[in-house]
């Protein structure tokens, strides 16, 4: 076939637009398939296993749990009785800093990391379009988030299953639930953890349009999580706190409340969705106009 | 609706097109300047037109801008001032509809270390959403052995020597038919073999209709595969147009072969040959304006035992110099 032959062809058939998520497609095996996002998983996998293991071996003499420890509600005292509440502690252990700072390395890296290497460019002359590239960026985060809570509270729940009886349990009002509702509530609360890390994905995802190096992003995303959450801590700060993207971080323990109390929890979800636009459109402004001349 | 091809894109916004330069001319740009942010002036009013069909060398020594012009054409960073038309739409503006048209080689081939040859190629395909995913595993296939690189394309990219990642970077080019390829110092750290092997396959892409816009600093890469050519020094066109021309514009040498050659030189320089030079048996200088045949008999005349009398061709290294008035390797 001559080149204008082809060249026909191809003019006469119209790409269909669900091409367009080929990237999308492409983006999400190629972040599973860095050595690093594999670390960080097993890093997040290995939690539960290790707090399963702690809380067995302490409790082995026959005396229960001592209280929980500073992480907000004590779930661990809870988790010698019923394997699913080392779910809720898990996600409770990991939500400060490991979600966080592993969310923070892949959305750091995702703009960043291709700069460096170079592979920006040939994705733009693709041409992979700048919004799309982002959008899909974006996307690939939020998948992140998703992927690395339930990779927690998978873990969590076959080593609470494990080692502990599984059961109908007892909210934290008192109140007590079928297992199977227990389940739903754990389900529910892994994905409010994952929705509670979209402030911190589109923060790292606007740091990297900023610069070329990936470790300079990644570093700075994590840099900005642990002030954020030092700046959490200060009492003098208070009037600034509540618009902190780790402030309400902890409401998911209102899931477990009966029946559930919605107020934290909706403020959470709020500040994460204005995070969301505020950095996402500071992104989206950043990376169309940038020059890519690296 | 069975055509809505990228034609009646192109119609679309015909108005705003200089229509001499819309089928002809492959890339155009008026007044194309870049300053870089650190005050930097790379590319200086830029006005280059490059035809179509054309195998376009564009030349320069290392930092006079070639990359930068080829960043500016396709849409990766924005003109300071001056506009860029590639297949005759706007560039930035117009990347969706030009570059899928496009294949480039930009400052050196960039690949995922951690993905295999093939993967990096399947990944840079699904970046393109006008490329069917149905044909995606053959396109690929077909551009890698295209390059001679069928048998490592399971490897790993970092596994990769310097030439497999070039070739690789024009495989990717390749992925489609292209209209425009666009090959920064394609043969850039390859050695010799390597680099026949590419001027062989850029010819080949060329005989097939597809216009081949290379820059280098090689003269004689240029001067191999070329057409046409244009010549940067400093961020600023010295000239362009084809190299036949080019070279013909640079006047040849006169150089006489003789036993007399002091003899020679006091002749010549009579016969008003400029910058005469001797070297052994060989006296050689700029022809002067008068018939040669004149200027033989005079040697003839004064005795001169005259055994070769010769003009050289001019080459583009030979245009260049005259040009620029300094020699080739002279960084910017
Ligand atoms: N990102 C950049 N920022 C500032 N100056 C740059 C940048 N890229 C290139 N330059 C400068 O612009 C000039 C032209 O560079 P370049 O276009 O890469 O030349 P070439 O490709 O012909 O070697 C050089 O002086 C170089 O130092
Ligand atoms: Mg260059």
């Amino acid at each position: 076939m001559s080149r204008a032959e082809a060249l026909q062809t191809r003019a006469g058939r119209r790409p269909s637009p669900l091409w367009t998520f080929g990237l999308l497609r492409s983006e999400l095996v190629t972040t599973l398939r860095r050595w690093r996002t594999l670390a960080l998983l097993a890093v997040l996998a290995a939690v539960p296993v290790l707090v399963g293991i702690a809380v067995k071996l302490e409790t082995r003499g026959g005396s229960t749990a001592g209280p929980g420890g500073g992480d907000g509600p004590a779930f661990i005292a809870q988790i010698t009785n019923n394997g699913l509440f080392l779910v809720f502690t898990a996600l409770a252990a990991t939500l400060p800093f490991f979600l966080p700072m592993a969310v923070g390395v892949v959305a750091g890296d995702a703009i960043a990391g291709e700069a460096g290497s170079g592979t920006l460019r040939y994705l733009l002359v693709a041409p992979a379009g700048r919004t799309r590239l982002l959008l899909t960026k974006y996307t690939t985060v939020m998948a992140f988030c998703v992927l690395a809570t339930l990779v927690v509270a998978v873990s969590a729940l076959i080593v609470g299953a494990l080692l502990f009886p599984l059961g109908e349990l007892t909210t934290i009002s008192g109140t007590r639930i079928s297992f199977a509702e227990g389940l739903g509530r754990a389900l529910l609360i892994a994905l409010v953890v994952a929705a509670s890390l979209v402030g911190v994905a589109a923060l790292g995802l606007f740091v990297s349009t900023l610069t070329n190096s990936g470790i300079a992003a990644m570093a700075t995303t994590v840099g900005l999580l642990i002030t954020v959450q030092i700046l959490d801590q200060i009492p003098q700060l208070h009037a600034l706190q509540p618009y902190l993207f780790s402030h309400y971080w902890l409401s998911f323990a209102d899931l477990v409340r009966d029946p559930v109390y919605w107020d934290d929890l909706v403020k959470n979800l709020g500040l994460q969705a204005l995070y969301a636009a505020v950095f996402g459109s500071a992104a989206w402004a950043r990376f169309t106009t940038k020059d890519i001349s690296a | 609706m069975d055509e809505p091809s990228a034609r009646e894109r192109d119609s679309g916004d015909a108005a705003e097109r200089d229509p001499q330069d819309a089928r002809a001319h492959v890339i155009a740009t008026r007044g194309l300047t870049k300053r870089y942010r650190g005050g930097q002036l790379a590319v200086d009013g830029l006005d280059l037109t490059v035809p179509a069909g054309s195998v376009f060398g564009f030349l320069g020594p290392n930092g006079s801008g070639k990359t930068t012009t080829i960043r500016m054409l396709m849409g990766l960073i924005e003109p300071t001032s001056g506009t860029a038309r590639v297949l005759g739409r706007p560039m930035p503006r117009a990347t969706r509809a030009v570059l899928p048209q496009v294949g480039a080689l930009i400052e050196g081939p960039a690949l995922y270390g951690f993905l295999s040859g093939r993967d990096n190629l399947l990944r840079y395909d699904a970046a393109d959403p006008t490329a069917d995913p149905r044909t995606r595993r053959a396109r690929v296939a077909a551009a890698l052995d295209r390059v001679g690189l069928a048998a490592a394309a399971g490897k790993k990219a970092r596994a990769y020597s310097l030439g497999m990642k070039q070739r690789l970077g024009l495989a990717a080019a390749l992925l489609q038919p292209r209209r425009l390829l666009v090959l920064d110092e394609p043969t850039n750290g390859l050695d010799p073999q390597g680099m026949r092997e590419i001027r062989a396959l850029i010819r080949e892409l060329a005989s097939d209709g597809t216009t081949v816009f290379l820059s280098s600093h090689l003269l004689d890469e240029i001067e191999q595969v070329c057409t046409h050519a244009a010549v940067m020094t400093q961020g600023r066109l010295v000239t362009q147009g084809a190299v036949a021309d080019l070279a013909a514009g640079a006047r040849g040498r006169l150089a006489v072969t003789t036993p007399d050659p002091g003899e020679a030189a006091r002749v010549l320089k009579e016969q008003g040959v400029g910058d005469v030079t001797v070297d052994g048996d060989r006296v050689t200088g700029e022809p002067p304006a008068q018939d040669l045949a004149e200027v033989n008999a005079a040697l003839v005349a004064a005795g001169v035992r005259v055994r070769g009398f010769t003009l050289e061709q001019a080459s583009l290294e030979d245009a260049f110099v005259a040009l620029t008035g300094e020699g080739f390797d002279v960084a910017g």
